[in-house]
């Protein structure tokens, strides 16, 4: 019961963030109206991704300095739980520009076109397409020992890389995202004082829950090692 | 004293297999020139804008296709005896100046090849050279990690690409974005400083790196 409070804190900070996040109180802005609720669950996808990102790299530099399989084990869970968190991202943007970026005047594929051409998009692309890369090399490596390794200097290195451009290209393109100096939302002034109640609570409920999704694939994939290992 | 003397003996030996096989250096002339001449004729003399799109994109797969063959001509018995008789750092700072002397050398080809039959369209064609030289270091730097990651998997060639692109992609942006001072298009005073600084030291990170991890892919 003592190790599990905090998935009875993710439950109770994902009750309250669904239930305050539809029926709170939020600013009534010209072009963003009742949208702004997707702040809640939008920014916070993107928000927990990262974070499980840099949790898979903190165990792929463990496994470096343990050589202990159990670790990479967990680096590849937090990998594939992030790309998941990314991919709802994704749906969640879409679903939030459908109503605020395209224009019901141009044909869909105009919205779609200019959508689809936004560098902020890019740069969140890049990142999946990173931690793809990651489970190809890894798909691509048979011995087990030797695949853990390759693929945990993979990670650190491309980790170290995605970041620098994160921070470079939102600066260095012009976009309709918001966000041009930084990471939106994150910005205390950014957001009204009435929302940054729900949504930091949110950021940390979403992120609890993608660390409770992995530590049971993590189980699952640990007991399947075992059979295999046994067998 | 030792590690530099060592470092060096490991270059020359670089450089000597390919003074005598001159395999990577022909084929990626080969490359160029061809794509450059189909680029020619296909389009003639472009604005300054797509002529420098297009200088980065072979730049990018110049670099890709003379990198990747450093780790990948050495062959698993090679290794091994590099193994017995050299540290990793020594190795992968061997093969750094290597590949950094290789893409030097490429990119010279490549501006050439471009100048020639391309045409100019720089307005401060010193400073395009400068920028072209930085970024062609830099890709280097970042593909010979990759190289060497690619070399432990199948299907090394294609993984480059895969391994590579997303993360060379914020890089490229820079340059391409960096290198139209040399077409004299204005900037904030201060940033093109800044950013020749963030390639520097991106480039120093990628050093810092390899050498860091490039031991555990040695270790076999």
């Amino acid at each position: 019961m003592n190790r599990q409070w905090w998935k009875i804190l993710c439950v109770i900070l994902l009750v309250y963030t669904v239930i305050l996040g539809l029926l709170g109180p939020v600013p009534a802005l010209r072009q963003l109206q009742e949208t702004i609720r997707n702040l809640y669950f939008h920014v916070c996808m993107w928000f927990a991704m990262m974070t499980l990102f840099t949790i898979s790299v903190i165990q792929s530099i463990k496994y470096l300095r343990t050589l202990d399989l159990n670790r990479d084990i967990r680096a590849k869970e937090y990998a594939s739980t992030g790309i998941v968190l990314g991919l709802l991202g994704y749906a969640t943007g879409a679903i939030w520009a459908s109503y605020t970026w395209a224009d019901p005047n141009n044909p869909a594929y105009a919205s779609f076109g200019s959508i689809v051409r936004e560098p902020k998009l890019i740069g969140a692309a890049m990142a999946l397409l990173i931690y793809f890369a990651y489970f190809v090399l890894r798909s691509s490596i048979t011995d087990i020992d030797k695949k853990a390794r390759v693929s945990a200097v993979y990670n650190i290195f491309a980790y170290a890389m995605l970041f620098p451009s994160i921070w470079i290209i939102p600066r260095l393109l012009p976009s309709l995202h918001p966000g041009r100096e930084g990471n939106p939302a994150l910005n205390f002034n950014d957001i009204d004082a009435r929302m940054r109640v729900v949504f930091y609570p949110a950021v940390i409920g979403w992120t609890l829950l993608g660390v409770w999704i992995t530590t049971l694939k993590i189980r699952l994939s640990l007991l399947k090692e075992k059979k295999w290992l046994n067998a | 004293m030792q590690t530099l003397s060592r470092i060096w003996t490991l270059f020359r030996k670089d450089w000597m297999l390919e003074m005598r096989q001159q395999y990577a250096f022909y084929g990626v002339l080969l490359y160029v020139a061809s794509t450059i001449f189909v680029l020619y004729l296909a389009m003639g003399e472009t604005n300054y804008e797509t002529w420098n799109a297009l200088f980065w994109v072979t730049q990018l797969f110049v670099c890709i296709n003379a990198v990747a063959k450093s780790f990948l001509q050495e062959s698993r018995g090679r290794m091994l005896y590099f193994f017995t008789i050299s540290h990793p750092v020594e190795f992968v700072m061997a093969k750094i100046l290597y590949n950094m002397l290789l893409m030097t050398i490429m990119n010279t080809v490549n501006l050439f090849l471009y100048l020639a039959f391309m045409g100019d369209p720089t307005s401060n064609l010193l400073q395009f050279i400068g920028i072209s030289y930085l970024g062609g270091l830099g890709l280097s730097l970042v593909f010979t990690m990759l190289a060497a990651i690619a070399s432990k998997a199948m299907q090394q060639a294609s993984l480059m690409a895969i391994l590579g692109f997303p993360i060379i992609i914020p890089q490229l942006l820079l340059l391409i974005r960096l290198s139209k001072v040399a077409f004299a298009e204005t900037f904030r005073e201060g940033v093109v400083s800044q950013v020749v600084l963030l390639l520097v030291s991106l480039d120093l990170g990628i050093v810092i790196l390899s050498v860091i991890l490039f031991p555990f892919l040695w270790k076999d």
